[in-house]
């Protein structure tokens, strides 16, 4: 079955034809050119796929296309328009990547959190990021960045 | 994957119509996130996918007559954000903010957890523990199948080919009351319970004692319940209680451990949580996911 789907990809209006059985990750990566995403386990478990749709964080890797029509999707691309995010120079200044594949869903995540909760402690830090992998193992500096990104707003009155 | 035909109906009575009409050629769809593993490896190839996001009486989590009402399309993430489970069901929001990972707990719901109906499934443990309905609608008409009785096997359920969950009613408890979920798992995020253990207990010294991935379907331990009924807790009816518990479960050896340690382990963890829910429900303590092992 066919479908076109209509949806706000990064802040603009995207409309694509897919067939039922297409996965969100391979219509951004293939057919919209949005190759932030990553295919890394394929199953929902890494995390390296991560986007977000209205707002929450998903797995674009275990859905469908059809799926997000009339949604809201965002991926690093459309956080980045502006330059870099305050999480993502946190993550630069902390050096929190190695190999960098598993960067996109990480920041991602981290947007989320920090979206709903402004400063986290550690423990929440490591909670809310428990379901994204970094093969590299490059956690501590990952935490240590979103540690300051946490003060930051802290400081900031956020 | 195969190709199908994908619907997104928007009431039930709709939903049920084609889903009799096609029986088990169609699958609903809620969060997929089993669903679509099970699809993406070919174990499942169905025709049709009803997708049962767009039905707006699925929405929702809700006090009325004595019962909270959590309806089919209420994620995980949802149940974790209220403040009525927190405070009425802290073992089913226990259970909940330990599912998967958060990117799996904004789309899974509670009930594509217990219809996919795996061994180690996190949401079945606190619904036998609260004597929870699950709702069942078809075309003919409507059912309530006790949270106990809607469990048959690994991934099996009750649930006809032309019956849909709708969602799972709770009875809200009256009075003092202590409650815990422990999950063994060997990381946190994504990976599976290798034991679950849900605990109610109540200031008439009732107990309800449930568990999960460590028998085909979550269990109550009724020995173990039966031994502590109208008893004060203390430590040594606890430790004696958990050895009872044993007897209501069979783990298997399995990639995320052996039978011997799920065994050795199940003790450990319903001596805790029974020591736990007592002292939440005097003290208020330990806090909300305090790590008990």
């Amino acid at each position: 079955m066919n479908h076109t789907v209509k949806f706000n990809l990064n802040g603009s209006p995207v409309e694509v034809q897919v067939k039922s059985n297409e996965k969100l990750l391979d219509v951004l990566r293939d057919k919209l050119g949005v190759t932030s995403p990553k295919f890394g386990c394929g199953v929902g478990e890494c995390g390296a796929c991560t986007v977000l749709i209205d707002g929450l964080s998903v797995r674009s890797c275990i859905t469908f296309a059809v799926e997000v029509e009339g949604k809201n999707v965002v991926s690093l691309e459309g956080l980045q328009a502006d330059g870099p995010t305050k999480i993502q120079k946190a993550f630069i200044k902390n050096n929190a990547f190695q190999c960098g594949f598993c960067a996109p869903g990480f920041v991602m995540s981290a947007t989320e959190l920090i979206e709903k909760n402004p400063s986290p402690t550690e423990e929440e830090i490591r909670h809310a990021l428990a379901g994204n992998l970094c093969r590299c193992t490059g956690y501590k500096n990952i935490v240590d960045a979103m540690n300051e990104v946490s003060q930051e707003n802290k400081e900031e009155g956020r | 994957m195969e190709n199908f035909r994908y619907l997104k109906p928007a009431a039930i009575d709709k939903a049920l119509s084609l889903k009799k009409e096609l029986g088990s050629k169609a699958r609903f769809l809620l969060g997929g996130t089993d669903l679509f593993i099970q699809m993406d490896k070919g174990f499942v190839v169905p025709e049709t996918v009803i997708d049962l996001k767009g039905i707006d009486e699925l929405k929702g989590i809700e006090k009325k007559d004595g019962y909270v009402y959590v309806g089919a399309r209420v994620t995980w993430t949802q149940l974790i954000e209220s403040d009525l489970i927190r405070k009425e069901f802290p073992a089913l929001w226990e259970a909940s903010d330990i599912v998967a990972s958060v990117g799996v707990r904004n789309t899974g719901t509670l009930v594509g957890n217990i219809c996919n109906a795996v061994p180690s499934l996190e949401g079945g443990s606190p619904l036998l523990a609260y004597n929870a309905a699950v709702l069942v609608k078809s075309s003919q008409g409507e059912r309530e199948i006790p949270a106990a009785d809607f469990f048959t096997g690994v991934k099996k359920t009750a649930l006809a080919d032309d019956e849909m969950v709708t969602g799972v009613k709770i009875p809200v408890k009256n009075g003092k009351f202590g409650e815990v979920y422990v999950k063994m798992g060997r990381y946190e995020g994504e990976d599976l319970a290798q034991a679950g253990v849900a605990v109610v207990v109540d200031d008439k010294n009732n107990y309800r004692i449930a568990l999960n991935a460590v028998a085909p379907t979550p269990v109550r331990a009724e020995k173990a319940e039966a031994l502590l009924s109208g008893k004060k807790l203390d430590e040594s009816l606890a430790e004696k209680a958990a050895e009872l518990a044993l007897e209501s479960i069979s783990p298997i050896s399995d990639i995320r451990s052996s039978k011997e340690y799920r065994l050795h382990m199940c003790r450990v963890m319903v001596k805790r949580a029974l020591m736990a829910s007592v002292s939440r429900m005097e003290t208020g303590k330990p806090a909300l996911n305090t790590r008990l092992i």
